[in-house]
């Protein structure tokens, strides 16, 4: 039993360190590379604020002991990659632990992710590290940390960031398979990082004309890229947003992909807030839930604007493939599974499923967590009401795992490629 | 130009010659023992003097070790099951669905309408692995294994998820002296249920099937097996064994390639790389001088005796897998012990044991004897030993006599690993391996066969690895792929050695003990087991742990010694000096028989088997209560699982006043709310029928549309609930998903886990209803009481069932009373259980679970068996109203959960050393990874000790028993 006071009326536990202002100007705030693309844009804008935030790149199985050595193994993978990337940073002696404090993004909601901070802390606690500030960053409701305010300029360009963000990743996942000369979507992609921030920073590129003519700009931008004829096997990913997004959840998906010579589609973040602003909405629909109903019709006035200013623009480039209106995946769904399923992915896992396919993505590959409860309803749950809807798609649920070997999830791939070539 | 297939899979290599006209007219298929490159060059210089003539060929490799050879030689590679089906459209061009079991994998395809194709997932068992595992547990080959089935005449359950739990579920059978022809066929019919149950996710298996690969080919009942289920004739055509080195040579990918070049090049090319590994054992051979010098002085302190003086106490340890028995004389010194492998029956062993010390020693004479282990009730009851004692306390005794400051002991046996904290003298917190975490001495022995060498050499071997293979910490499955992996990557056997051992530890370590730093288990660590006699485990262990360890020279004996021990003990306590052990002439005449019974007590339907030891009495074994027995506990009539399962079989089927009647799955929710649901649907006239009592028919029935293997047992019974109803004829079938759960206020929030939530969605997903029966799966929200009625309304509107709102507010106000009285009622036969326990003495479990755990099917019995151990049994719901909110360390925003750190609470805080909290966790529940945690802590804040008990299909308390016991035994209440 620890001899620790703590800060409230339980008598066991610990007490969770507050990040405080003082903080903010000499601690590295560390986080993990969820979303490659996005991140970068986000962190770039988070420092122009004071924030020495970094992005913990780090790969390998090295990393996934360390998460497995302080977290139940029965956890979330998730949980464990992260925990292993901030565990193996705090100890690697690159970062001083009493000037290091930690950021995870949480989603909230009945699924354990919305453990993940906690689990965090206890691992901590237990290495003796329990006086580093874990911070968490969410749509919900955030814990109180004075040096980690969100000041509401921050908080909008932020979110534009990811905006961007989407648009990047959706242009560069277009070109840069049918790229003539390797290389150069790649350092098209980290221009528009760099000139982004810097216009966001000086408050431009918000809203209105600017954005408009901003997107256009990136669009015809990557349309000049010079590219091959060659024709390619179209995949996209779905699944729990961790491994569907980070290199070190799944293996290097897109690189293996890349290199067995497909064109892939992640789907963005913007369906995900508008998923969130939408389930409040129909909580009161259901039954009558009025918690945060108005600011989510708020929210989701301005998710549309957004999604009807990036849709016009995709228009005019009908070289690319244009992601479908949050409003048409509700419709695609909506014969499939209830959309009053919220936890996790919730209903939005088969609705990206249903658009890909729609776009032309055949091949879907369903990522998740070995043992993830949401995906046991809606990745596995749904499919074979998915293959019945699409007769040709092709969708493949893959685990991650801590040992669920590479081969396994390779071998699956090549699979569902060779099945995929022959109806090429 | 002739065509070469070469398929090269987790065990075996297969090879495949065919002429112009695809014609068949070389094939090889043998076993590669991991040292792939070797294997495949001289398989190319076998074809190259086969066929003088052919300098050239059209190439392909294929298999899922073959991945990494083909890249690493350039030759094309293709995908196993791409390869299957394009072999099967060209020789089996009729065929609707190929189910292939392989080594490790299983596969089923579609080959009409959609195609589709199914392999296992990371984790599934049920393969050719599998079924060699388990002709090895019972000492037998395949084939004899095949032969035996043919002459089985029942089957009992056994769980087919993973080798680990049919393990857990045979061995007790054949300790209790079942007959291996039953067992053999239900191994058979179980990797039948597997993969139907793992891979067939709601898509029918019809029309013409085709076996193929190793199992299927070699084993004609296994065959027979699948026909019987499949209610189909399958056919396993010619060649079956080669459809995937068939099918690569036939694909369009193949390529032209010169042999001789692709020989040399194949013998030149070693693919090491891409799995990590780990420093070696041993750095040279002075520091493995070291070792061996430091073990052998400190392995001193127990002698062993051809001499033996005094009193003699003998002491048995019927293992899982093995049989340990020594005899212990008034100085501790151990004389003639045996340590034999039990091939499956422990008692001819013991009967041989005492035979040869009689006659040796005829003027010996044995004053006390002890049994411990697996096998402890059925040796107990054969040969009259006098004690019982639990396994960890007889491991306990002896390492206590061996290293009197001992702080910390693992021991690590065929099939268990325990571990114990000792803290003042006694033991403090148990480590018991869970059915999942199987790393332990069989799993090495079966990998060694695996690759073809003994134990011995095997882990001998491993000393002298420069490179082991890092493998991972986890079950037995997922060793399987990571073996394979390090395989393709052409690691040596001294490798993959070296690599289990460490996997061995860090397994026990990290998922057993879950350590976050081994260097604190203790400063006085004694190892023992038999695994532990394998050095590479011993050196692992102390390069993980970064200490020096103890481990006794007759590691594999401290079971045996232990209970020698304590034999002494007790009979010196009762100063006794005479044994009841047989004697000489009663041996003469003992026989054994078993016969196999199903008991008819109550609808557990227990296999029990009836013991014969030709003196008359019959001992039973295989109960999980004392009905069979004819015993009464103390205990009885103190079990609130018991009492709410009475309690809530009073809300039953009901007439329909309405003319419609409604089916209620018994699943998940339904475990509490059924009061609720009942009562609201009979106040609206509705009638009523709920479904049959949970078992492993009715789970069986559903099994079909079960789509995820890894999801809780308690979610996926609920398909067999459903078409149990849709056999039974309802008109609807009432399932609802809710987000939120009722509100107790003892927590952040009121959700349900994401399963017991949103899992009737899969049902509608996935299952098919019957004509005239629908299916209800509204999205409602019990937890407000006041927006209920017409949102309840509303949605059964949407269904097309007209109600009146204000009807349904009426039937509510009726729903949410009777709700409420069932929920004190559970609480006043909770303070009424607690109340006579306290007045009696009796030992106190808070069994703290789900509502769904009191399900018999889903807890095992558990619940009975607590009751024979004499204590009586609450529910965490029937105490944790009494705590207050209060903060925990996790977001506690789950209503079942919650109730979990209130009881838990309440146990810590009654500090009268006679209640303990046992946590039943459903094996998949990922929501336990967390509460498990926090209940740990908040019991540990107390002192107390936590202990979690971990579930799934399997049907075996053995280890379960083991727990409670240690757990009673320690705590003085046994």
């Amino acid at each position: 039993m620890k001899e620790k006071e703590c800060c409230c009326n339980c008598d066991y536990g610990f007490e969770t360190p507050i990040f405080t202002e003082e903080m903010k100007k000499n601690y590295t705030i560390l986080t993990p590379d969820i979303f490659p693309l996005h991140l970068e844009l986000v962190v770039r804008v988070f420092r122009r604020y004071g924030y020495k935030v970094e992005i913990l790149h780090t790969r390998g199985k090295a990393i996934i002991d360390k998460g497995l050595e302080h977290i139940h193994n029965d956890m979330c993978y998730p949980a464990v990659c992260v925990a292993g990337q901030f565990i193996d940073a705090l100890t690697s002696g690159k970062y001083d632990p009493h000037k290091t404090a930690l950021v995870l993004f949480q989603t909230g909601g009945g699924c354990r992710a919305s453990n993940y901070i906690w689990v965090l802390r206890k691992a901590l606690e237990n290495m003796g590290m329990g006086y580093v500030p874990v911070l968490s960053l969410s749509l919900n409701k955030m814990e109180k940390h004075p040096g980690f305010k969100l000041v509401p300029s921050l908080l909008f360009k932020g979110l534009m960031a990811l905006v961007y963000g989407d648009m990047l990743t959706l242009l560069k996942n277009q070109t840069k398979p049918y790229e003539k000369n390797k290389g150069d979507t790649d350092k098209l992609t980290s221009e528009w990082i760099e000139t982004l921030v810097d216009a966001l920073m000086k408050g431009k590129l918000l809203i209105g004309p600017s954005f408009k003519k901003t997107l256009s700009k990136i669009a015809s931008s990557y349309l000049s890229i010079p590219r091959t004829n060659e024709k390619k096997i179209r995949v996209g990913i779905v699944g729990e947003i961790y491994v569907k997004y980070s290199p070190l959840g799944n293996n290097g998906l897109e690189d293996f992909l890349e290199k067995e010579g497909c064109e892939y589609m992640v789907p963005g973040v913007l369906p995900f807030f508008f998923y969130m602003f939408d389930n409040r909405i129909n909580a009161k629909n259901l039954y009558g839930e009025k918690k945060g109903v108005a600011i989510s019709y708020m929210g989701m006035k301005f998710a549309k604007y957004i999604e009807k200013v990036m849709d016009s623009v995709l228009d005019e480039f009908p070289m690319f493939k244009k992601p479908s209106t949050f409003s048409h995946e509700k419709e695609l769904v909506d014969p499939i599974l209830n959309r009053g399923v919220v936890m996790g992915e919730g209903w939005l896992l088969p609705a990206e499923v249903a658009e890909l396919i729609e776009l032309g993505y055949n091949n879907v590959i369903c990522v998740q967590p070995f043992g993830c409860l949401p995906n046991h309803i809606v990745g596995k749950g749904t499919i074979r009401v998915l293959r019945e809807k699409y007769k040709d798609a092709n969708i493949f649920p893959i685990d991650y795992d801590s040992s669920a070997s590479t081969v396994n999830q390779e071998n699956r791939i090549k699979l569902m490629l060779s099945m995929a070539r022959e109806k090429m | 130009m002739k065509r070469l297939g070469i398929d090269i899979g987790s065990t075996t290599i297969k090879c495949t010659v065919l002429d112009e006209d695809r014609n068949i007219i070389w094939s090889t298929y043998e076993r590669h023992q991991s040292k792939i490159n070797l294997k495949l060059s001289g398989l190319l210089s076998r074809v190259r003097s086969e066929f003088p003539e052919d300098e050239k060929m059209i190439i392909a490799f294929s298999g899922s070790a073959g991945m990494g050879v083909a890249e690493a030689l350039g030759v094309p590679f293709v995908q196993e099951v791409y390869a299957t089906r394009l072999a099967v459209e060209e020789k089996e061009k009729d065929t609707d669905v190929v189910i292939e079991l392989g080594g490790e994998d299983a596969k089923i395809l579609f080959l009409t309408g959609a195609v589709e194709v199914r392999m296992n997932g990371s984790c599934a068992g049920g393969t050719g692995a599998f079924i060699d595992q388990m002709a090895q547990l019972m000492g037998v080959t395949p084939n004899v294994m095949n032969d035996m089935a043919i002459d089985s005449s029942r089957r009992y359950t056994i769980a087919s998820r993973c080798g680990v739990f049919a393990k857990s579920d045979i061995q007790p059978l054949l300790n209790q002296g079942a007959k291996k022809e039953d067992i053999s066929s239900s191994i058979y019919y179980a990797v039948v249920n597997q993969t139907i149950a793992g891979l067939s996710q709601s898509r029918e298996i019809k029309g013409n099937v085709l076996y193929l690969g190793g199992p299927l080919t070699f084993s004609s009942y296994l065959r027979q097996a699948f026909d019987d289920v499949l209610k189909t004739k399958g056919k396993c055509p010619e060649n079956s064994l080669l459809f995937v080195s068939y099918g690569a040579a036939i694909s369009g990918e193949a390529k032209e390639f010169d042999l001789v070049h692709l020989e040399e090049k194949s013998r030149r090319t070693t693919t090491l790389k891409g799995s990590s590994f780990l420093p070696p054992l041993f750095k040279d051979n002075e520091e493995y001088d070291e070792f061996v010098t430091r073990h052998e002085k400190d392995s001193k302190g127990i002698n062993i005796t051809t001499n033996p003086k005094g009193k003699l106490y003998l002491g048995i340890d019927a293992g899982s897998t093995t049989l340990k028995a020594v005899i212990v004389d008034e100085n501790g010194d151990l004389f003639r012990p045996i340590y034999v492998s039990n091939k499956g029956n422990p008692i001819p062993l013991v009967k041989d044991y005492l035979e040869s010390f009689y006659s040796e020693c005829p003027d010996l004479v044995i004053s006390g004897a002890a049994v411990t282990g697996y096998g402890e009730d059925i040796i107990k009851a054969a040969f009259g030993v006098d004690y019982g004692v639990v396994e960890t306390i007889a491991h306990f005794t002896a390492a206590k006599h061996f290293s009197p400051n001992v702080d910390f002991i693992i021991d690590i046996g065929g099939q268990d690993i325990k571990c114990f904290k000792i803290r003042n003298g006694s033991i403090d917190s148990i480590f018991l391996n869970e059915a999942c975490s199987s790393g332990c001495g069989s799993f090495l022995e079966t990998f060694a066969k695996l690759l073809g060498y003994s134990i011995e050499e095997f882990s001998h071997n491993a000393l002298h690895s420069m490179h082991p293979v890092d493998l991972g910490s986890r079950c037995t499955v997922f060793m399987n792929s990571s073996v394979k992996e390090a395989q393709k990557n052409g690691a040596e056997v001294e490798d993959i050695s070296a690599g289990l051992s460490i996997s061995v530890v860090r397994n026990a370590l990290y998922k057993v003990i879950r350590t976050p730093d081994p260097s604190k288990l203790g400063e006085h660590i004694v190892v023992q087991g038999g695994t532990f006699l394998n050095d590479a485990v011993l050196r692992a262990f102390e390069k993980e742990t970064g200490k020096d360890v103890l481990r006794p020279k007759v590691a594999g004996l401290m079971g045996a010694y232990g209970a020698a021990l304590w034999a002494k003990k007790k009979s010196e306590e009762k100063g006794s000096d005479t044994s009841s052990i047989i004697k000489p002439d009663a041996l003469k005449s003992f026989t054994h028989t078993a016969k196999n019974i199903n008991c008819n007590g109550c609808n557990n339907h227990c296999h029990l088997t009836l013991n014969d030891f030709g003196r008359g009495d019959k001992f039973i074994a295989g109960n999980r209560c004392d009905k069979p027995v004819g015993k009464k506990s103390k205990s009885e009539g103190l079990n609130l699982y018991e009492w709410k399962r009475k309690r809530l079989s009073v809300f039953g089927d009901r007439e329909s006043k309405n003319g419609k009647t409604i089916g209620i799955p018994m699943a998940l929710g339904e475990w509490e709310l059924l009061p609720f649901w009942h009562t609201l649907f009979v106040a609206l006239g509705f009638g009523i029928k709920v479904s049959s009592p949970s078992s492993h028919d009715l789970y069986t029935l559903g099994q079909q549309t079960i789509v995820s293997d890894t999801a809780c047992y308690p979610a996926k019974l609920m398909h067999g609930h459903v078409e149990d109803l849709k056999n039974k004829g309802v008109d609807y079938i009432f399932a609802p998903s809710l987000t939120y759960n009722i509100n107790e206020n003892k927590g952040d929030n009121h959700y349900n886990c994401p399963v017991v939530a949103y899992y009737p969605e899969v049902i509608r997903c996935n299952v098919k209803m019957r004509e005239g029966t629908k299916l209800l799966s509204p999205f409602l929200d019990v937890s407000n009481e006041k927006t209920f009625p017409k949102y309840f309304t509303r949605q059964m509107h949407n269904d097309g069932i007209l109600l009146k709102e204000k009807d349904v507010k009426r039937a509510a106000e009726q729903a949410y009373k009777a709700l409420y009285d069932y929920k004190r009622e559970v609480e006043n036969e909770g303070r009424r259980i607690i109340e006579v326990s306290e007045r009696e003495n009796i030992p106190l479990v808070v069994l703290v679970g789900r509502p769904y755990h009191v399900d018999s099917e889903i807890n095992h019995g558990i619940d009975t068996l607590l009751t024979t151990l004499g204590t009586s049994i609450i529910t965490e719901d029937s105490v944790s109203g009494e705590e207050e909110k209060f903060k925990t360390m996790v977001l506690n925003q789950w209503t079942y959960h919650s109730r979990l750190y209130s009881a838990a609470k309440w146990v810590r805080d009654r500090k009268d050393n006679k209640t303990v909290l046992i946590h039943l966790v459903s094996f998949g529940c990922g929501v336990d990874a967390i509460t498990g945690d926090e209940t740990r802590s908040i019991i540990e804040s107390g002192d107390g000790i936590y202990t979690q008990i971990k579930i799934d299909e399997i049907s075996n308390l053995g280890a379960v028993k083991i727990r409670i016991r240690s757990l009673l035994a320690v705590k003085g209440l046994e």
